[in-house]
C-alpha cells in the first residue's frame, strides 16, 4: 500500500515537446495510501496514457512517478509491484478458480498457509467460494472477469492496484453486483485502488476521489457530489451527468443573466468578469423544470420527452438554444410551448470554459 | 415490406440459439431486441439476414419462402458492435461503397453519401481514412454506409457497445430520428434498459433463445407479463421477496407484515414472489415515516454509491439485497439500520411460475 506522487508529468509520444505533441500535460498530483480513485474522461483524452506512466508501461517523457515518496520512474511494473486489472479476463484456462485466485500468491514465493487463508477471504468476499474446484475453461466471461478482479485483488502487499475498465463487457445486472462488490472490497482490504473508465457512473459510484480528463488535462478533481454541484470546467458539467450540464452563451451583468433575451435572477454577483472572456451560463438539467407558459417564464418549444423509465426529461429549444429540462411528477405538457422556471442557486458562470465563483 | 420468421429454430454445436421463434416485422418500425449476452440477439439477427439458415423453420420476405437464400441476394445491412470499416478508403469511400457495388451514378453517389454524412455529423471527416477518427467517429461511419444502401433490413448488433458513455448517449438520441426518416426494418439488439427506452419503437425481449414478451417499449417496461421480463428490464436489478398472503394479511418472508387490500385483496391465499423497481422504494434514516398504506421494511445498509445527482443505496434483508434509488445525495453508513417503504400499488405480484398475477396498471 502506497502513497502515490505525480510530479510534473508530461509525455509525448513524437517526442515532441510543443503544448500540441503532449498527449498528456504538465500534471501534479498526490493520491493517498487507502485511497478509491476514478481517472475519468473520453477516449483519447490522456488517461490510458496517465495510467500506464503510474504501472511502469511508459515511461513519461518528463516528470517523475514517487511511491511512498521513493522515485520509481526508471522500475519497471512488476518492481512498482502493482497488480492489474483489465478490460477482458486475464486468467488461465486449465487451471481452477482456486488455482488462479492463488497464482500471484505462488509466484511471490507466499507460505501455504497464507496462501490458502487469502485465497479463501478473496473467494467469500467475491461469491466465488463454490467455484473454488472447478476449471476455468468452464466458466462464463461474467464468471471470468470477477475471477480476474480476485487475481487482482488478492495480494496485500501490492503498493496498489489499477483496474482499466474492468466492467466495459459486463452485462448491466452483474455490473450492479459487481461494482458493489469492488467497493464492499476496497472497504475491507484498504488498498489503493485506480480505475480509469470513460462511464461517469462507474466512476462516480466506485471513487472517493473522481479525477476528470480532458484533451490531455486534468479539468476538475473531486468527490462525485463536488462534480455534480458546482462542475470547474464547461467540460465537467457537460460529462458528469446523464443528460449533461445545460451549457449556453449568456450575457451575465452583477447578479442577473441574460438568455436568449429573457433575464434570470442569480443567487450570486458577478462584478468583474475577465473582458473579452467567451460568458457562459451553465445549470444542470435537474435544476431547471418546464411548466405551463407564463408571461414571466423564459418560453420554448418542446421537441420531444426522454421517458427513462424513472425519470423524464424534456428537450426543449429557445431560439437557437438547445436545453434538456426536468419534468415535475405529474406534469403532463400541454401542446408544444412551455415555459422554464430555474433554480437561481444551482447557476454557473463560465468565462472561457472555467468557472466563476459569484460575490455573495 | 414484412418479415416473417415461422417457427424458427437454431442449432450450433448441439446447443439451441433459438428455439421456435415466431416473430413478424413491418416496415418502417424499430424493433429492439433486449436481452443479455447468449439470449439469441445475435442468432436472431443472423438468420434474419441470411447470414445463417435455420435448422427449422422458414424465413418469409412478403410471403415469399427466402429460407437459405444466400445474403447477397437480399436487401439487408448489417452493423455490429466492433466497427468494420475498410481502412484504406476514406469515410466518404467507406460510406459510398455499397452505393459503387450498385452500380449507382456519380452524382446519387455524391447526393446519398454527402446526406447520410450530415446525418450521422461526419460531414469534416470524409477525406480521413477510418484510423485517424475516434471509435464514435469510425462507428457513425458503419451506420452510414448501412444507411446509405437503402436496404429494406437494417440489423444493429450492439452498435454502441464499444462506444464512450457520453457518446452513447448521445447518439441514443440521435437514432430514432435517422430510423423514421428511412423506412426500412429497422432491428436493434441492446442488453441494456435503458438503451431500449430512450429507441422506443417496438421491443422483443429475449431469454434463452425465445421471445418472452413483445410490444411497444415503454409498455414492456411498465407491463412486464413475467418475473423474466421484469427482471431484463431494471436497472437497476430488479427487487425480489416472497410473501404470502393469510388471513387478509401479506406477510414478508423475513416477517414484515401488511394487511392485504389494495391488489392483494383480490388474490387467493398463497405464497407469491414480488417484485418492485428500485426508484419506488424510499428509504428514511430514524423514525419510519408511516405513510398511509405504505408497507414498511427493516433493513440494513451494506453500501451507498452516490453518483452526485442519485444515490443508489443497497440494502441487506433476510439473504437478498435490495437496491433504492434516490434522488440527491445521501450517505448512509454500511451497517445502519434503517426503514424502507413501498407503495403497494407499485408492487408486480408473480405467482411461483413467474407469470405476473396482478400489478400497475397500464398508463
Amino acid at each position: 500500500m502506497a502513497r502515490l506522487d505525480l510530479v510534473d508529468l508530461a509525455h509525448a509520444y513524437n517526442g515532441g515537446t510543443t503544448h500540441a505533441d503532449l498527449v498528456l500535460k504538465p500534471t501534479s498530483m498526490t493520491w493517498r495510501q487507502g485511497g478509491a480513485y476514478a481517472l475519468l474522461g473520453p477516449s483519447g483524452c490522456g488517461k490510458t496514457t496517465l495510467l500506464n506512466i503510474i504501472s511502469g508501461i511508459v515511461r513519461p517523457s518528463r516528470g517523475k512517478v514517487l511511491f511512498d515518496g521513493k522515485d520509481v520512474s526508471a522500475l519497471t511494473t512488476q518492481q512498482r509491484n502493482i497488480a492489474q486489472v483489465f478490460q477482458f479476463p486475464v486468467i488461465y484456462d486449465t487451471m481452477t478458480v482456486g488455482e488462479n485466485l492463488a497464482f500471484p500468491l505462488k509466484n511471490r514465493g507466499l507460505p501455504r498457509a497464507e496462501i490458502e487463508k487469502r485465497v479463501s477471504e478473496i473467494a467469500r468476499l467475491l461469491d466465488l467460494e463454490a467455484y473454488l474446484g472447478r476449471r476455468a475453461s468452464r466458466l462464463s466471461a461474467d464468471a471470468k472477469q470477477k475471477i480476474s478482479l480476485g487475481r487482482g485483488l488478492v495480494r496485500a502487499d501490492v503498493a496498489a492496484i489499477l483496474f482499466d475498465e474492468p466492467l466495459t463487457v459486463i452485462d448491466p445486472a452483474l455490473k450492479w453486483e459487481l461494482r458493489s462488490k469492488l467497493k464492499t472490497l476496497h472497504r475491507a482490504l484498504d488498498l489503493t485502488m485506480i480505475y480509469v473508465t470513460h462511464d461517469q457512473t462507474e466512476a462516480l459510484t466506485f471513487a472517493d476521489t473522481v479525477v476528470v480528463m480532458h484533451e490531455g488535462s486534468v479539468v476538475q478533481t473531486g468527490t462525485p457530489e463536488e462534480l455534480f454541484a458546482r462542475p470547474e470546467h464547461t467540460f465537467v458539467g457537460y460529462f458528469i451527468g446523464s443528460p449533461g450540464m445545460n451549457i449556453v452563451a449568456g450575457e451575465v451583468r452583477g447578479r442577473e443573466a441574460k438568455i436568449a433575451g429573457h433575464t434570470l435572477a442569480l443567487k450570486r454577483s458577478y462584478d468583474s468578469l475577465p473582458a473579452g472572456a467567451n460568458i457562459e451560463i451553465g445549470i444542470r438539467p435537474e435544476f431547471v423544470s418546464i411548466a405551463p407558459p407564463r408571461p414571466d417564464l423564459l418560453s420554448a418549444h418542446l421537441e420531444r420527452i426522454d421517458d427513462l423509465g424513472r425519470t423524464r426529461f424534456a428537450r426543449v429549444r429557445v431560439d437557437g438554444l438547445k436545453l434538456a429540462a426536468a419534468i415535475p411528477p405529474g406534469l403532463t405538457p400541454d401542446g408544444e410551448e412551455v415555459g422554464l422556471t430555474f433554480d437561481p442557486a444551482q447557476i454557473h458562470v463560465y468565462a472561457d470554459s472555467r468557472r466563476i465563483e459569484g460575490a455573495a | 415490406m414484412t418479415l416473417r420468421l415461422d417457427k424458427v429454430s437454431h442449432m450450433q454445436g448441439g446447443q439451441a440459439f433459438l428455439r421456435d421463434v415466431s416473430l413478424s416485422f413491418e416496415r418502417g418500425t424499430l424493433n429492439v431486441l433486449l436481452g443479455p449476452t447468449l439470449s439469441g440477439k445475435t442468432s436472431l439477427m443472423r438468420v434474419m439476414a441470411g447470414l445463417d439458415a435455420p435448422t427449422e423453420g422458414r424465413v418469409l420476405v412478403d410471403g415469399k419462402d427466402v429460407t437459405g437464400l444466400d445474403v447477397r441476394k437480399r436487401s439487408v445491412a448489417m452493423v455490429y458492435q466492433q466497427f468494420i470499416n475498410y481502412p484504406a478508403f476514406t469515410v466518404f469511400e467507406n460510406i459510398a461503397s455499397p452505393l459503387r457495388v450498385q452500380g449507382k451514378p456519380h452524382r446519387e453517389i455524391e447526393q446519398r453519401v454527402h446526406e447520410a454524412a450530415k446525418l450521422l455529423r461526419l460531414e469534416p471527416y470524409l477525406d480521413r481514412t477510418p484510423l485517424a477518427l475516434s471509435g464514435g467517429q469510425q462507428q457513425r461511419t458503419a451506420i452510414a454506409r448501412a444507411l446509405v444502401k437503402g436496404a429494406d433490413l437494417v440489423l444493429l448488433d450492439e452498435p454502441l457497445a464499444n462506444l464512450d458513455y457520453k457518446l452513447r448517449e448521445e447518439l441514443r438520441a440521435e437514432l430514432p430520428r435517422i430510423f423514421e426518416a428511412s423506412g426500412a426494418i429497422f432491428v436493434y439488439a441492446t442488453t441494456e434498459p435503458t438503451e431500449a427506452l430512450l429507441l422506443g419503437g417496438r421491443t422483443i425481449c429475449l431469454w434463452e433463445g425465445q421471445p418472452m414478451q413483445i410490444g411497444p417499449t415503454a409498455q414492456v417496461y411498465r407491463r412486464p407479463e413475467s418475473l423474466r421480463v421484469a427482471q431484463l428490464f431494471s436497472d437497476p436489478p430488479l427487487n425480489l421477496a416472497e410473501v404470502t398472503k393469510h388471513d387478509g394479511a401479506v406477510v414478508y418472508s423475513d416477517g414484515d407484515k401488511a394487511p392485504a387490500d389494495g391488489r392483494f385483496a383480490a388474490l387467493a391465499d398463497g405464497a407469491y414472489r414480488v417484485g418492485f423497481r428500485a426508484h419506488q422504494l424510499a428509504v428514511a434514516d430514524g423514525r419510519p415515516d408511516r405513510q398511509l398504506g405504505r408497507h414498511v421494511f427493516a433493513a440494513t445498509v451494506a453500501l451507498t454509491e452516490i453518483t452526485g445527482s442519485e444515490s443508489f443505496v443497497h440494502l441487506k434483508r433476510d439473504g437478498t439485497n435490495w437496491v433504492a434509488v434516490l434522488p440527491g445525495v445521501h450517505e448512509f453508513l454500511p451497517g445502519q439500520a434503517l426503514q424502507a417503504t413501498l407503495d403497494p400499488g407499485d408492487i408486480f405480484i408473480f405467482d411461483r411460475d413467474g407469470r405476473l398475477v396482478a400489478g400497475p396498471p397500464q398508463e
